[in-house]
């Protein structure tokens, strides 16, 4: 017991690792609240596209030496928006537009990252998230930014919701459709800025998605699904960390690994009781 | 408005509506009085769809112009209420009878606004109104087909509209249910609402509806059920392929 305790309580002596549980934190609990509404407009694959967009932002604001949520947060924005108008324009398929932008975009990160010389970061932290070396500022824009998204989520939940459910019952009543999808873009790219610290480009997907489709398993309406899965994903962060902590795993696959997890034994046990 | 008649609810004038460069709709017009259950009749393709969306102000208009008692619909909005086609809903998306009558309080609750002990009331009154209150805690998309048109019929009462868009009502709604729905309808005419019900659907027309409009790009026919459909306005619609198809983008029913 008291080894136990030990074991959860001891890595907090290190500064870093406090710096990493908050920002664990939050990424568990923002990604699937915004996650409800990609399981359930089927925004997977725009959410994956987003993650990947901003990687040249990041690189060069890496490359001026400032924190890469300037030049993450503005691509991120840009992106979205971009996103957003392309995929209304008729022509070309969503997928396939946010498959050209997004595939282009990522490689433009990397031909810059391996281009430019002596960035203060590895590509594999990028791609797969390193948690534990957030710095404090790092931990300042993640608060900011989660409480930025957390207020305009709730000031414009009915309407997101309507318009997600109905969106031309909205544009009907008089909702500017138009631009609840663009808000609604530009909180998942914020959320997805905050999630790459912990989970990487290449797992973001992973923290949006699966929690938030186990919580899908366990109950039925929208907005308990955005609480309970904001609880499985802090969880889910929490014991990723540590076992990255401890095994010296990159964060992102560890707190994959879990969220999986959780997710196989949630459906596995559902579908013996149903 | 002349000389002190009563303002039509609905007045549509000579409306035409180009989509992807195809006339859709083509000088439309009619005029709606209020208490008025109107069906709106016609081949798929016909127009339907466009003219509820020109009705309730989402689309633009080539020529003419829509008067809602008297005001262009996009300054009415929220006097409209659309019941959508079941293609148009994102039925994945969780929420139960009362999240979505809610929805109709939206405009009436406002901006960065929480529902209130009003708005509850009213969606009760609604959901009892359409007899679904006591699925009020049913996910709607585990309600049948005919339960989910009176979930949202209950959602355009609680908007307090004035006028009702049902898109493809009885698609998916067997015939019970069908007439269960019509019941409800005649009930609201009865309040002042008025009431435009498209269909493809031509059974009892002359017991379900006040007044039908037959649409095929432009009116084929417009009055009682009784005397609009002429076999001549049915071959129009239904009947001789050249005559669907020539009118450009139509498909058979």
């Amino acid at each position: 017991m008291e080894a136990a305790l030990t074991a959860i309580l001891a890595p907090f002596s290190y500064s870093f690792m406090l710096r990493a549980l908050i920002v664990s934190v939050m990424v568990g609990v923002m990604c699937p609240i915004l996650g409800a509404y990609v399981v359930t407009r089927s925004l997977g694959f725009m959410g994956d596209a987003l993650a990947h967009a901003v990687l040249p932002g990041m690189v060069i604001a890496f490359m001026l030496g400032v924190s890469p949520f300037f030049g993450a947060v503005p691509t991120g924005i840009a992106v979205a928006i971009l996103v957003g108008y392309l995929s209304r324009k008729a022509g070309l398929s969503e997928d396939t537009t946010i498959g050209i932008l997004f595939a282009g975009l990522f490689a433009l990160g990397l031909a810059l990252m391996t281009v430019a010389r002596g960035l203060p970061v590895d590509i594999e932290d990028v791609l797969l998230g390193q948690v534990l070396a957030v710095s404090n500022a790092d931990v300042a824009a993640t608060l900011a930014l989660a409480a930025t998204v957390i207020v305009v989520l709730y000031a414009f939940h009915k309407e997101l919701v309507f318009n997600s459910f109905d969106p031309t019952g909205a544009k009907v009543i008089g909702l500017p459709t138009r631009a609840l999808d663009y808000l609604l873009l530009v909180l998942l790219a914020l959320v997805i800025i905050i999630a790459l610290q912990a989970v990487g480009i290449v797992l973001v997907i992973a923290m949006l998605i699966t929690p938030s489709a186990t919580a899908f398993l366990l109950v039925r309406r929208f907005t308990s699904a955005m609480a309970l899965g904001a609880v499985i994903g802090a969880g889910s962060a929490v014991v990723g960390l540590y076992i990255s902590f401890y095994l010296n795993l990159p964060s992102g696959p560890a707190m994959t690994l879990v969220a999986t997890a959780v997710f196989v034994v949630v459906a596995a046990l559902r579908r013996r009781v149903a | 408005m002349v000389n002190g008649a009563p303002q039509a609810a609905l007045i549509v004038e000579n409306v035409s509506v180009r989509l992807g460069g195809e006339v859709v709709l083509s000088d439309v017009t009619f005029e709606v009085q209020r208490s008025t259950l109107l069906g709106v009749v016609g081949p798929n393709g016909g127009g339907k769809s466009t003219l509820f969306n020109a009705v309730a102000g989402i689309l633009p208009l080539q020529t003419g112009r829509v008067l809602i008692y008297g005001v262009p619909p996009d300054k009415s909005k929220g006097r409209i209420a659309y019941v959508p086609q079941r293609e148009e809903v994102n039925w994945r998306f969780p929420l139960t009878a009362v999240d979505v009558v809610l929805l109709g309080r939206s405009r009436k609750v406002g901006w960065l606004r929480r529902a209130g002990k009003k708005d509850t009331a009213i969606v009760e009154s609604s959901l009892k109104r359409v007899g679904m209150w006591d699925e009020r805690s049913s996910l709607i998309n585990e309600l049948s087909g005919g339960q989910r048109q009176r979930v949202f019929v209950a959602r355009a009462l609680a908007q307090e509209a004035d006028i009702l868009l049902l898109d493809e009502a009885f698609s998916g709604v067997d015939v019970a249910s069908q007439e269960g729905l019509v019941t409800v309808l005649r009930g609201l005419r009865d309040d002042g609402k008025t009431i435009l019900m498209a269909t493809h659907d031509l059974t009892n027309m002359a017991e379900r509806f006040d007044e039908v409009l037959a649409i095929n790009h432009h009116v084929c026919a417009f009055g009682s059920p009784e005397t609009a459909f002429t076999p001549e306005v049915l071959e129009e619609l239904y009947g001789a392929h050249g005559v669907v198809f020539g009118n450009g983008g139509g498909h058979h029913a």
